[in-house]
């Protein structure tokens, strides 16, 4: 997927903004504003920065991809059928009783999926676990993980992120989504879990601080990674809730709420301006 | 057996069903009322409180209320801390996360030394549907029931929820509540007795007992209905303390009836079954069979699809309750 030129894709990621709000309202239930908020990153991720052979999931040379925030399950549903792991329109099954794209992603039930979650705080000591498993296999592949910032407040994150550094895993990556909003409210007011960036540095990791929602900075920030030895890094992304479709951007309403079939509409309208 | 008398039969078609509020409204409900009388209760939640309904609390008394963001175990751990300094902390997210997540921290924290702390996991069992495994709660009885000393409830609609929620505050020791996600029939009229540790039997029957907890009580009511249509006379029991189990109402059932049926939303081990099988082993054998989740996880669906589809449906129960009869002597 090396054709991804910054337009290509942010078509893409329209393209995947499209299909979180439909499936999404097909379903009548999931996690709109988080979906929307990794949109990008994912986009980047799938048609970019992974190596990857959607024909070939099981590949064992391929990087992992870990959905830690298990609850943006759609992103990475639409990612991997818009990079044909699956059929398009086996997204309109999210949800349904014996649908393979559960309410939360599951390894074993769906292609491409490498770790279950929904449960939050566990992706990142899977991938480190991961990451491991390719040093001692002396495979070159490479472990990303995408989590949330309010899952920054599971203990378990802290444990995985002094785990990582102290054995100085340079090629997982973690890609933090900070849009600032878990469940219940904004983080800030929530459990406050900034300076997020003082805090991975002190526990050893490199840090980027960048727009979740620019191609170019986006870009950067995964090049950067790659090129950094001795330590893992943490990609802190500057996101909005709900990106992309004006009434749900920061609106704490549709962290896990879906939109009635005239908000699609209105979404759809937008997302195609 | 008893063949089936006209009025019993019409009580049959007629049992309705009426939706009363899901069991964590109520919770929610009555928190705010115990808060009210009580300057001791507090609460603590764990970015859920919009969902296991313990935010009206802390819109009630914002100075009480800590919400601890996605973090149970620590959650957990403070609890016990507000609970050995004299106040009587309330601690509520999904039931899974709060049982798998901080399952040490209630084991060293607050069972070890017995303190006053109340742990309500809502979403209870596989009826939220949707969402899926991750955010279901198949375990979370037996867990429960592995802490000492620990009193285990699962209301069955917001009548008992609310009388359940309110002698757990009174009792002095750990308790937990699982509440559930959808709207729960109502079971009860509001002049019922409640009393931690001992069962409802809520109707009498002759050939067999059912004894259930949460949603599969009305479930057995249904297939009590069911069974009478076919001459079987099906007494039901609400188990709602799982733990301590009402040891006397389970011998007596197995005494009277000679056959027992158990239902819950949760594996077949280490709940109702589990629990009631060993009362019945231990003091009164008779045959039994059980209701319940196999050694599986569920999925998404919608909440009816999945009671089907696992098995926990008054049709379940009645193919029980035939099963069972066949091996009564
Ligand atoms: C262990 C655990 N506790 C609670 C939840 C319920 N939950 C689902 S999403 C969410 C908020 C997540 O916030 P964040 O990580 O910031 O994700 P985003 O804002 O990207 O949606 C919560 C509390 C969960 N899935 N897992
Ligand atoms: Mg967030």
């Amino acid at each position: 997927m090396e054709n991804g030129t910054i337009e290509q894709l942010q078509k893409k990621a329209t393209l995947l903004r499209k299909d979180i709000v439909e499936m999404i309202t097909a379903a009548a239930s999931g996690h709109p504003g988080g979906s929307l908020s990794a949109a990008d990153l994912i986009t980047a991720l799938y048609f970019k920065v992974l190596r990857h052979k959607p024909s070939e999931p099981e590949w064992s040379d391929r990087d992992r991809f870990i959905l830690s925030k298990g609850h943006g399950a759609p992103a990475l549903y639409a990612a991997l059928a818009r990079t044909g792991y699956f059929p398009v329109e086996n997204l309109k099954t999210l949800r349904k009783l014996g649908s393979p794209l559960q309410g939360h992603p599951e390894k074993g039930k769906l292609v491409g999926i490498e770790a279950s979650t929904g449960s939050l705080g566990q992706g990142v000591s899977i991938g480190a676990g991961m990451a491991l498993a390719g040093r001692l296999d002396r495979k070159d592949y490479r472990v990303y993980v995408l989590m949330g910032d309010g899952e920054a407040n599971e203990g378990q994150v802290w444990e995985a992120a002094m785990f990582a550094a102290h054995y100085k895993i340079d090629h997982l990556t973690v890609i933090l989504d900070c849009n600032r909003q878990q469940l219940d409210g904004w983080t800030a007011e929530i459990l406050d879990i900034e300076p997020l960036a003082d805090k991975w540095r002190a526990f050893g990791w490199q840090v980027i601080d960048f727009n979740g929602h620019d191609f170019g900075q986006i870009l950067k920030a995964f090049d950067e990674a790659r090129r950094t030895t001795g330590k893992p890094t943490l990609l802190l992304a500057r996101t909005t809730k709900g990106k992309g479709v004006s009434f749900m951007e920061n609106n704490l309403e549709f962290h896990g709420v879906a939109p009635t079939t005239d908000q699609l509409q209105a979404s759809l309208k937008e997302l195609d301006r | 057996m008893k063949t089936k008398s006209p009025s019993e039969m019409k009580a049959a078609v007629q049992r309705e069903k009426k939706l009363g509020l899901a069991t964590r409204d109520a919770y929610g409900q009555v928190l705010v009322e115990l808060g009210q009388a009580d300057p001791r209760i507090v609460a603590v939640d764990a970015d859920l409180s919009k969902s296991t309904k313990s935010g009206l609390f802390g819109k009630a008394f914002p100075d009480r209320f800590f919400n601890c963001g996605i973090a149970e175990a620590n959650m957990v751990s403070v609890a016990a801390g507000l609970a050995s300094c004299g106040k009587i902390p309330f601690a509520s997210s999904f039931a899974s996360f709060l049982l798998c997540k901080s399952f040490d921290q209630l084991r060293m924290s607050v069972a070890n030394p017995s303190l006053n702390v109340k742990i309500v996991g809502s979403h209870g069992g596989i009826s939220l549907g949707e969402d899926g495994a991750s955010q279901q709660s198949v375990e979370d009885f037996a867990l429960a029931c592995a802490l000492p000393k620990f009193t285990v409830l699962s209301p069955a609609d917001e009548i008992s929820c609310r009388a359940l929620v309110r002698l757990a505050a009174e009792h002095v020791g750990p308790v937990y509540i699982r509440t559930g996600r959808p709207k729960a029939p109502i079971i009860y009229t509001g002049s019922e007795h409640f009393q931690l540790g001992r069962a409802n039997k809520i109707v009498a029957g002759e050939d067999v007992t059912i004894i259930a907890n949460g949603l599969l009580v009305w479930e057995a009511l249904v297939a009590s209905d069911l069974c009478r249509e076919r001459g079987i006379s099906v007494a039901v029991i609400d188990l709602h303390t799982l733990k301590p189990i009402d040891e006397a109402a389970i011998i007596a059932a197995a005494e009277e009836t000679g056959a027992i049926v158990t239902a819950e939303e949760h594996l077949l081990s280490g709940g109702v079954a589990s629990r009631v099988a060993q009362v019945v082993a231990e003091h009164h054998p008779v045959p039994m069979a059980s209701v319940g989740i196999a050694d599986t996880y569920a999925e998404s669906g919608t909440p009816a699809e999945l009671m089907e589809k696992y098995g926990l449906t008054a049709k379940h129960l009645v193919q029980a309750v035939e099963s069972v009869l066949k091996r009564k002597k």
